[in-house]
C-alpha cells in the first residue's frame, strides 16, 4: 500500500484500566481483530500480572476477560502469543518465563522456564511456533524447543552480548534470531545445520553505522527483508538484507544499514514496530508516538503524521 | 563483599540553615529547584550516618529545572572517585522524587562531571528506567534505599 500521500490521524479509542502499576508490554493475539473474530490483547505489568482484553463485537469496547496472577512474583516485562494463539508466554523480572494455555477462557500456567540468572526482559516465538527465545540482564539469550505435552527443552544458551539483553525477535519467516542490547549492538543468531548448534553470525555495532547507546527494540517488515531498530541514542535505524540469498539457505546474508531517522524524538526511544501494511510506529520517553511510511524512493522515510499524546488530568 | 567502609573518613559539613518557604507559587505547576532540594537534602548516605547535604554529595546547585522543556537534572557528587554506592544514591534520589512532579517532567540523574571513575557507566544505569525499576524490586537494594530514605525520619 502506498501511504506516501495519505494524511494520517491517530485517535485514542479507549483507555483500559485495571493494572495497578506500569504496563510494560502488550501483544495482540494472532488471527483476531479481523474476519469477524473479536480482537484480543494481552498486557503485562509491574503489578506482577498479565491481563487479557477482548473487544466486544457489539460496542467495540475492550473488556478484561482474564487476569493471570499468582505466578510471577516480580514485574512481568514482556508477553507473546504463540503463532496459533493457543499459548501465551510471559517473561518476568523474577527470572522465569511462564507459559499459559487458554482453556475455554481460563488461563492456566502449564509450564515455567527457568535458567536465567536474573531478570528476563523479552520472549519471542518463531514463525512456526516450534521454538521460543528469551533474553535478560544476565547477558544471555536462551533458545527453547517446544515439545509435545507442554514440555519445553532448552536447546541453546547464547553468550556474546556484553551487557543486559533488552529484546529478542525471531525473523518473520526464517529461524534466524535477532537480539538487541544495553551493549549498543544488535546480534543475529543462526543454526549451523540442524544440530542445535546456534551461534552469532553477525553483530551490528557502531562500525556498521549501528547505534551508539542501548538498543531497546527491533521489528521486521512483512516480507522480512527489512528491519527497524530504536535506541537510547535517539535514532531509529532501518536495516536491509538480500531476501533471495537468505531464502536460498544462505542464513549468513549480511544485514546492512540503509537509513537513520534522527531528530524525531528527543528522549530514549523504547519501542518501534513495523505493521503488516508498512507503517513504522515509534514510542519514546518524550511522550510522543510517531508514524513513518516509505516514500517511492524506498530509502527515504518521511514523517506522515506525528501525534503528541499528553496525559492531562493525570492526578 | 567489602569489609569496612569504602570511605572511612568522609568530610562532614554543617547543615545549611533552612529558610522557611511559603506555599504560594506563581503557577500551580511550577517546579522550584529549592523545593526539590528540600526533599532530597536529608536523604541519608548509604554508608555514613550523615545526610547527603552534610557530606556535600548534594547542594542547592545540584538541581536544575527547565520548566519549558519539562526537564529536571540532578547532579550529585559521590564522596570519592571509586564510590560503589553511587548507584544506590542515584536510586534513593529517584525513589524519593518519584511522585513529586507533574508526570510530563522528565528527571535525569547524573554524577557531577569528573567526580567518579565510572561516570558514563553509572550515569547510563541511573537513567535506564528498566534497570532502575528492576533494582528497586531487589529486596536487598530496596531495604538499603528505604533505610536511606526513612532513617532521617526517626
Amino acid at each position: 500500500m502506498n501511504f506516501a500521500d495519505e494524511i494520517f490521524e491517530l485517535r485514542e479509542l479507549q483507555r483500559l484500566e485495571g493494572h495497578a502499576d506500569r504496563v510494560w508490554g502488550l501483544a495482540w493475539k494472532p488471527a483476531t481483530g479481523a474476519d469477524g473474530v473479536p480482537a484480543v490483547l494481552a498486557s503485562c505489568s509491574g503489578d506482577k500480572t498479565v491481563r487479557v482484553w477482548e473487544q466486544s463485537p457489539l460496542t467495540g469496547s475492550f473488556q478484561c476477560k482474564a487476569v493471570l496472577e499468582e505466578t510471577h512474583n516480580r514485574t512481568v516485562r514482556s508477553c507473546a502469543w504463540s503463532p496459533s494463539g493457543k499459548l501465551l508466554a510471559t517473561a518476568s523480572f523474577d527470572a522465569t518465563t511462564a507459559i499459559w494455555e487458554d482453556i475455554g477462557g481460563d488461563f492456566a500456567c502449564i509450564s515455567t522456564l527457568e535458567g536465567h540468572e536474573n531478570e528476563v526482559k523479552s520472549v519471542s516465538w518463531n514463525a512456526s511456533g516450534s521454538l521460543l527465545a528469551t533474553c535478560g540482564r544476565d547477558k544471555s539469550v536462551w533458545i527453547w524447543e517446544v515439545l509435545p505435552h507442554n514440555e519445553f527443552d532448552c536447546v541453546s544458551v547464547l553468550q556474546g552480548h556484553t551487557q543486559d539483553v533488552k529484546m529478542v525477535q525471531w525473523h518473520p519467516t526464517m529461524d534466524i534470531l535477532f537480539s538487541c542490547s544495553y551493549d549498543n549492538t544488535i546480534k543475529i543468531w543462526a543454526e549451523d545445520g540442524d544440530n542445535d548448534d546456534w551461534h552469532c553470525v553477525q553483530t551490528l555495532n557502531e562500525s556498521n553505522s549501528g547505534h551508539t547507546s542501548t538498543v531497546w527494540a527491533l521489528s521486521f517488515n512483512a516480507t522480512g527483508d527489512k528491519m527497524v531498530s530504536c535506541s537510547d541514542d535517539l535514532t531509529i535505524k532501518i536495516w536491509g538484507s538480500d531476501i533471495m540469498r537468505m531464502q536460498s539457505g544462505d542464513g549468513n546474508a549480511p544485514w546492512k544499514h540503509l537509513s537513520t531517522l534522527s531528530g524525531y524524538h528527543d528522549r530514549t526511544i523504547f519501542s518501534v514496530h513495523w505493521s503488516r501494511d508498512g507503517i513504522i510506529a515509534s514510542g519514546a520517553a518524550d511522550d510522543a508516538i510517531r508514524l513513518f511510511v516509505e516514500s517511492e524512493d524506498h530509502l527515504i522515510y518521511k514523517v506522515q503524521k506525528r501525534v503528541y499524546i499528553k496525559r492531562e488530568n493525570y492526578y | 563483599m567489602t569489609l569496612g567502609l569504602i570511605n572511612a573518613n568522609p568530610v562532614v559539613h554543617a547543615k545549611k540553615e533552612r529558610v522557611a518557604r511559603n506555599d504560594d507559587s506563581h503557577a500551580e505547576d511550577a517546579v522550584d529547584p529549592l523545593e526539590i532540594y528540600d526533599y532530597v537534602r536529608d536523604i541519608r548516605d548509604p554508608e555514613h550516618p550523615y545526610s547527603l547535604e552534610q557530606l556535600s554529595v548534594l547542594s542547592e546547585e545540584s538541581i536544575t529545572v527547565d520548566e519549558k522543556l519539562g526537564r529536571i537534572l540532578i547532579t550529585f557528587t559521590p564522596t570519592i572517585q571509586h564510590c560503589s554506592m553511587a548507584t544506590v544514591i542515584g536510586l534513593c534520589l529517584r525513589e524519593k522524587l518519584k511522585d513529586c512532579f507533574p508526570p510530563h517532567f522528565k528527571v535525569d540523574i547524573k554524577v557531577a562531571p569528573g567526580s567518579h571513575a565510572n561516570e558514563e557507566s553509572v550515569n547510563k544505569q541511573l537513567n535506564d528506567k528498566e534497570r532502575v525499576a528492576a533494582a528497586l524490586e531487589n529486596p536487598n537494594l530496596r531495604q538499603l534505599v528505604d533505610e536511606c530514605l526513612y532513617s532521617s525520619e526517626l
